[in-house]
């Protein structure tokens, strides 16, 4: 039986982190010539894998059957 | 004719062509029965999930739409971007319970789910014909995907000659299929993802270096065309559109058949959970391919002399292919373009048979042949595959390739109307189906109505809210309309005529 931890909570920010464009629709500062605007949303790409990584992490039950 | 490039071509393509038959003895299963060939008998485990979800969401689409899209649009196109990051929490939150009740009931697709959960043969009809519908553009647009690249490798176009390529991949598509159901394409797609992976890897760092950086690539990039514009005043213009667009369609996205065959083929809720975590790499690389697109752009390939007859055929389109054959050696060309073709014939695999799969499960054993066995079962699944990749062969033939296009994005704005029974389905029954499908209609003709003031050109529609413009995706805005219906009605309806003791599920079959 798998628990839904309140970190599931977290997923929020990307939703957020989306929907709020005025805050990344800039040119500067720019990444290896990469402007903000791409590079932050790729960026997120990696930030919200994280956040599924670490509510995955919290909710796996330990014990035998936790590697399959 | 770039020979070289269209033997390296032709030689991954008969090696993929020999995997799609020798799949079929993969994780041995009697392939008469549905869930063994329509699902790969539920037995994938992470890593094979990996790659199958991986070559079934990411599709020509990506390869060539969406670097098209910047290509002509500009940063608009990147909202794939942020489209496909909010997938992964949706999948993570959502989906794991409904494989649980899927695997307990036996389920093989989102309209089973819905005709045990709610007991209502005309919602699950509705969400099975949704289904079908929407996904014939889909297969459609791979389609025109590999015809890009069978076109930039310097076939000519038009006539039964020019398209000869084309069905010549299609037969060899419907015949591994037919045989090896699910097998092929999960196999497949493991080499066809290595050679994406190349692809991309190769382009991101050789296409800058011949470009003197990405500094020089984004200088090169009209002004316009590098920042969403700015809106002006009473409007949210291209921002609420750029934000609509990318949470509509990652609500919709799970829902088409084929994502959901890629997720009921996984053998545990554990397997899907993990990737969620681990899929991400496949956005990574679509944000790069976007960004070709742009390197597109830098390099001038819309002026120059060798390409203008592919692009007056295949219009942004031919913009990726073009780029790859003005950087790259012939002979990885080849390697390319074969790694696009193929990543159009996985989804265009899978699609058929999460189609054949509705046809068979929620039409012809629910209202035309009841009494039929399991062996008639795949049997017809089988003959329903090959139905639907001739349909979507003549589509590609005799419809002009814009019209395509542009009911893919209508597409959307269906299979988005079934999220209200299938994603709320697998938390709550609060909502009665009746009210359900009213809503369900509600949707569908108020958003194909948005769609058809933009004369099906766009998908981005300006509602007015308190004296402000707020353009965004029709898909949203018909499914929050679909939603209140079904929440107000269900109110009344499960007072005076309660259906939720038609419920054969139970609370712990979704743990």
């Amino acid at each position: 039986m798998q628990r839904a931890s309140w970190l599931r909570l977290l997923f929020l920010l990307p939703f957020a982190a989306v929907i709020w464009v005025p805050s990344y629709n800039r040119i500067e500062p720019t990444l290896g010539g990469i402007p903000f605007f791409f590079w932050y949303q790729l960026l997120w790409i990696l930030i919200a894998a994280a956040l599924v990584g670490v509510v995955y992490r919290a909710e796996q039950p330990p014990g035998p059957g936790a590697r399959r | 004719m770039n020979w070289t490039a269209i033997v390296v071509f032709v030689g991954l393509f008969l090696f993929i062509t020999v995997l799609g038959f020798v799949a079929a003895q993969w994780r041995r299963g009697d392939l008469g029965l549905l869930h063994e060939w329509g699902l790969g008998g539920r037995r994938f485990g992470t890593f094979v999930t990996w790659f199958l979800l991986g070559g079934d969401l990411y599709t020509a689409y990506t390869f060539i739409a969406v670097p098209a899209l910047m290509y002509g649009a500009g940063a608009l196109g990147f909202f794939a971007v942020p489209y496909t990051i909010i997938i992964y929490p949706i999948l993570y939150v959502v989906y794991p319970r409904l494989w649980s009740v899927a695997h307990r009931h036996g389920y093989v697709t989102a309209a089973d789910f819905i005709r045990g959960r709610y007991g209502n043969r005309w919602l699950g009809l509705a969400v099975a014909v949704t289904g079908l519908v929407a996904t014939m553009p889909y297969i459609a647009l791979q389609l025109v995907g590999m015809e890009v690249v069978i076109g930039a490798l310097g076939f000519p176009g038009g006539g039964w000659f020019g398209d000869a390529p084309l069905i010549i991949a299609f037969l060899i598509l419907a015949a591994f299929t037919y045989t090896s159901g699910l097998r092929a394409p999960a196999m497949i797609a493991v080499v066809k993802d290595v050679l994406i992976y190349i692809t991309v890897i190769a382009a991101v760092i050789a296409v800058p270096m011949h470009l003197g950086g990405f500094a020089r690539i984004f200088a090169a990039v009209p002004p316009a065309k590098q920042l969403l514009a700015v809106p002006g005043p009473g409007t949210l213009g291209s921002y609420s559109g750029y934000a609509t667009l990318a949470i509509g369609s990652a609500f919709a996205l799970f829902l088409y058949p084929h994502s959901m065959t890629g997720i009921l083929s996984s053998s545990s809720a554990r397997v899907i959970r993990r990737n969620a975590a681990i899929l991400p790499a496949y956005s990574l690389m679509l944000g790069f391919l976007a960004l070709l697109g742009f390197m597109a752009l830098a390099l001038g390939v819309g002026s120059m002399p060798e390409f203008a007859d592919g692009f007056k055929r295949y219009g942004p389109n031919f913009s990726v292919p073009a780029l790859m054959l003005a950087t790259f050696p012939s002979w990885f060309v080849g390697v390319a373009f074969a790694a696009i073709a193929i990543g159009a014939l996985v989804p265009a695999a899978i699609m058929s048979i999460a189609t054949a799969n509705i046809f068979t499960r929620n039409i012809w054993r629910e209202f035309l042949h009841p009494a039929c066995t399991d062996d008639e079962e795949a049997g017809v699944a089988k003959i329903a595959s090959l139905v639907v990749k001739v349909g979507a062969l003549f589509f590609i033939i005799f419809l002009p390739q814009q019209y395509a296009i542009q009911l893919q994005l209508l597409g959307g704005i269906w299979i988005i109307q079934t999220a209200p029974s299938v994603m709320l389905g697998l938390f709550t029954r609060y909502f009665n189906s009746w009210a359900l499908l009213l809503g369900w209609m509600v949707g569908i003709v108020s958003g194909t109505w948005m769609a058809a003031t933009l004369d099906f050109k766009g998908a981005v529609y300006a509602i007015h809210l308190f004296g402000v413009a707020i353009p965004g995706y029709a898909a949203l805005y018909s499914v929050i309309l679909n939603l209140a219906v079904a929440a107000v009605l269900s109110a009344v309806l499960n007072v005076v005529a309660s259906d939720r003791h038609k419920d054969v599920t139970l609370a712990e079959d979704y743990a």
